[in-house]
């Protein structure tokens, strides 16, 4: 007989227009890692926040049972007290506090009145010895890279018992090595009895962690699968996912690629924004032709972003040294709108942070990089622009009812499809696109790869920086590998592998 | 048939949304009018109502266009009013120049105020408050040094003409009625029927998206009918003051940049994301320096309508006008994050706040109880807007 730690009943939950949630009803074990998959917008979210309260009882028909009691969670607070705690995709953590002032906020050791400091101290680095993170608890959480963050959410999620632990795409912004750091401390917990639920995008992370995997699409339960012992693979979950078998997760081309250069760097190095004496881009030398797709892989934090962005205008980073030559001829970029002016587009990582104005329509955004398209002695055409906007949103696909709509209302995918609309507005020559598939799910992601492969057949160039490797060897003509802020090897995508591209990284590491 | 009314229900939500603050201004008068037996509606305390918040009208706009690059606000405009006018004093009453010469030399000034301002706040980055916190006491300063804690009065009349009079054209205007006034309004109309009516048409023949013609008709009636209601009370007065004409101007010339010129729009996605903005090419150092040069510009013209308005400079003049400016553009719609408001619901801001302050002294408020009335509702507009928005963030969730 199994034992259930949860059981969520018909769950069905509204809103105004939409029924996210339709009759879910979803098990879990005790002592499990089940993991949660669909696509985005599927309902995946919206269930994890039924479960934790933050939609109060009432809120939703249906039931929830947990360690076989009816529960009526009305806030946060009381499905922590049983034990349940989710880690959002968004860490929410405070970047100047420190370590352990994060891991007991609003759960301080010690009276009301006196916090404990010792036992806080104390206690923290315990916590952080059991997740595997080497840092004293007095460290500013803004100091660590985000993989650790990670780790501290979930240290800090121990410190609450959990019982029942909730990651929201827990995975999405670390690097290969970071993530597997992470499942493996999850199959740690496993065996200590704690439950797991795991919602993510990267499927052959579910297919080497999950025991149990439920598909949810358009807000219902597809199927659960058991892939107890690893029986389960990326190619059954997408068919559970998409409803279709996925024949090639990326769209065939043909090799374009010309003998014409187009970019040209020599000898690039870069300082750090703001620590002037950390290199963070170490003597790169790069080419990149017409028609061609090339790949940076890399671990994040190898330089990658910096590199492309101390390009595009000097965007980033101090005493920037090399050449730049664009079609041959050396040039000096010394701001954004130079660089756009030779015809250089850079599409941020950070969509939301960097790439788009979220509190405008879609029609401001598509724009903005180069108003002058549609604008007279400065005078905007708002029906031009408006037309424009049309144009480039149907061309992409943006599933919106109008331009007019506000971006910061939009899907993932879509706001990243906006964000190409604003770039291909600009008609670049070189695109450089940095993580351009970033927490969107598969559907959307295959339509971005066809929007690449369209734009190398105009005889546009594509940079493309990818933390995912099958990405990159799916999609580029040739790949360099970043580490630490070099170039560490250069390979044709037909004779590249995982491995190689691997083996290049670690090379270094161990000579550092 | 439900169907049909859940539709119009939802349309008249989404109109009283749209213009809630066009629909308090209407409750507030009319509570005013009731109140005070219909003496906020004589001829003359309309009148008063445009002479009294002129400048209130012209900070607004500058200060909106500091609000826009990232809800940041100048505290310094009303030092700056009490500054140029005192220099304006100087140059016109004691030493005695050429009355146009000193104007120039005195939006100079608020230019070079702007510049010195905008300079730190724009290229060096220092917090804008901090920035205008210092200007509103060293400008506040240097007028009172300037005036040695004098009032200097004896403007020329040919100086206070430009602000102060009214449109006088003998023929028109003899008479108890002021018809150039009422021609004024005619002509107004007159305009914006045929320019919404040509863009109308324009945008049919390209083809593009047009607004429904009922929509159409009845907001030109609306508008029209509130104008010529306007222009007939004042024509019963003293006819059109030039102020209006000034104000009109202004509030003209700042609409066109803001909705249709690439130079206001950068503002709007300076205040949305300014790093989206930075690599879209844009040079957002430059906007933030023109918005702080801009908002002196303008509160150097208002030192000019309020030197004209009072006959004098005074050393207290301008005290708490950076309020007046900045509640405004909160009550027009103008978001505390930047990136979202409107010339026009700015204007609406600063004539509600007018209204408020002309129908409170007409009904005899104690004035210390005025200030916790246009507190309140600066917060309760605030308030509504969070609010407000919150919900559509939700229920589009």
């Amino acid at each position: 007989m199994s034992d259930h730690i949860l059981e969520m009943r018909h769950i069905t939950k509204e809103f105004p227009g939409v029924k996210a949630l339709d009759d879910v009803s979803f098990e879990v074990q005790r002592g499990e890692i089940h993991a949660l998959v669909g696509e985005n917008g599927a309902g995946k979210s919206t269930l994890m926040n039924v479960l934790s309260g933050i939609y109060p009882f009432g809120s939703y028909t249906g039931e929830i049972l947990y360690n076989g009691k009816l529960c009526h969670f009305q806030k946060i607070r009381d499905s922590e007290s049983g034990g349940i705690v989710i880690i959002h995709q968004e860490l929410a953590l405070v970047p100047y506090l420190s370590i352990a002032e994060n891991m007991f906020l609003g759960n301080e050791r010690g009276s009301a009145m006196s916090i404990n400091w010792n036992e806080t101290y104390a206690k923290a680095d315990e916590l952080l010895a059991v997740v595997g993170l080497k840092e004293s608890s007095h460290t500013l959480i803004k100091d660590i890279g985000i993989g650790k963050q990670q780790l501290v959410e979930i240290a800090k999620a121990l410190s609450k018992n959990v019982q029942l632990l909730i990651l929201d795409e827990p995975t999405a912004s670390l690097n290969e090595g970071d993530s597997m750091k992470l499942l493996n401390l999850l199959k740690e917990f496993k065996k200590k009895g704690v439950t797991s639920i795991i919602i993510s995008h990267k499927l052959n992370e579910i297919a080497y962690v999950a025991d149990q995997i439920t598909i949810i699409r358009d807000g219902a339960v597809i199927e659960t699968l058991d892939s107890t012992g690893g029986t389960v693979d990326e190619g059954r979950i997408i068919r559970g996912m998409v409803g279709r078998e996925l024949t090639s997760r990326f769209p065939k081309r043909e090799s374009n690629v010309q003998d014409e250069v187009v970019l040209e760097v020599d000898h690039w190095s870069v300082q750090h924004a703001l620590y002037s004496d950390r290199t963070v881009v170490d003597d790169v030398s790069f080419k990149l032709k017409k028609g061609e797709v090339v790949g940076i892989a890399g671990l994040m934090g190898a330089g990658r972003t910096e590199f492309a962005m101390s390009i595009f205008g000097r965007s980033y980073g101090n005493d920037i040294r090399g050449t730049l030559k664009i079609n041959g001829k050396e040039v000096v970029l010394s701001n954004e709108r130079d660089a756009i002016k030779h015809g250089l587009a850079y599409v941020t990582e950070d969509r939301k942070g960097n790439g788009l104005i979220l509190s405008n329509p879609i029609r401001v955004n598509t724009t903005l990089a180069r108003l002058d398209k549609v604008s007279h002695h400065h005078v905007i055409d708002l029906d031009l622009e408006y037309n424009v906007s049309v144009n480039m949103k149907e061309k992409l696909g943006v599933k919106s009812p109008s331009v007019e709509q506000i971006v910061g209302n939009l899907s993932g995918g879509n706001q990243q499809k906006v964000l190409l609309a604003k770039w291909m507005f600009a008609e670049p020559d070189i695109m450089i696109l940095d993580e351009p598939t970033r927490g969107i799910d598969v559907g959307a992601k295959y339509e971005i790869y066809c929007i690449i492969n369209d734009l190398v057949a105009a005889g546009k160039s594509v940079i493309m920086i990818s933390s995912e490797m099958p990405e990159v060897l799916g999609m580029c003509d040739r790949i360099y590998v970043m580490s630490q802020g070099q170039i560490v090897g250069e390979m044709d995508a037909k004779s590249a592998t995982q491995e190689r591209i691997m083996s290049s990284i670690l090379s270094v590491n161990k000579g550092a | 048939m439900s169907s049909k009314n859940t539709i119009l229900l939802e349309k008249t939500k989404a109109f009283l949304l749209k213009n809630t603050m066009v629909i308090a201004l209407v409750l507030v008068y009319l509570f005013f009018v009731i109140r005070s037996e219909g003496r906020m509606f004589l001829p003359q305390n309309i009148n008063n109502l445009i002479m009294q918040n002129s400048y209130v009208v012209i900070l607004a706009v500058g200060m909106l266009l500091c609000i826009l690059t990232g809800g940041n606000i100048d505290l310094s405009v009303g030092a700056t009013v009490c500054l140029v006018g005192a220099i304006a004093g100087v140059l016109m009453v004691n030493l005695g120049w050429n009355i146009y010469i000193s104007m120039i030399i005195c939006l100079l000034v608020g230019v070079a105020i702007g510049a010195w301002q905008g300079f730190w706040i724009a290229y060096v980055r220092i917090p804008p408050f901090i920035v205008t916190l210092a200007g509103m006491l060293l400008f506040r300063g240097l007028a009172q040094a300037i005036l040695g804690g004098t009032t200097i009065s004896g403007f020329s009349d040919s100086y206070l003409a430009i602000f102060n009079n009214y449109v006088n054209i003998p023929a028109l205007d003899s008479g108890v009625v002021k018809y150039s006034c009422l021609i004024f309004g005619v002509i107004c109309c007159a305009i914006f029927i045929v320019a919404t009516i040509a863009t109308n048409v324009n945008k049919k023949r390209k083809g593009y998206e047009v607004a429904k013609p009922a929509s159409l008709y009845t907001k030109i009636v609306l508008l029209c009918g509130i104008v010529m209601l306007l222009m007939y009370k004042l024509s019963l007065y003293k006819g059109v003051p030039y102020i209006l004409l000034w104000l009109i101007l202004i509030v003209a010339i700042y609409t066109y940049i803001t909705a249709k010129t690439t130079f206001g729009r950068h503002f709007y996605a300076l205040g949305g994301n300014e790093k989206a903005t930075k690599l879209s090419g844009i040079n957002t150092n430059n906007i933030f320096f023109s918005a702080y040069v801009n908002v002196s510009f303008l509160s150097a013209f208002a030192a000019l309508v309020v030197a004209a308005r009072f006959t004098s400079a005074n050393p207290a003049a301008g005290t708490n006008y950076e309020l007046d400016a900045i509640g405004s553009c909160f009550i027009g719609g103008a978001s505390a994050y930047g990136g979202i408001g409107k010339v026009s619901g700015v204007v609406v801001g600063a004539v509600l706040m007018g209204v408020l302050n002309l129908g409170m002294n007409i009904i005899g408020v104690d004035s210390n109880f005025q200030k916790v009335v246009k507190g309140l509702v600066l917060l309760a507009a605030v308030i509504f807007d969070v609010v407000s928005k919150r919900r559509a963030i939700k229920s589009l969730a």
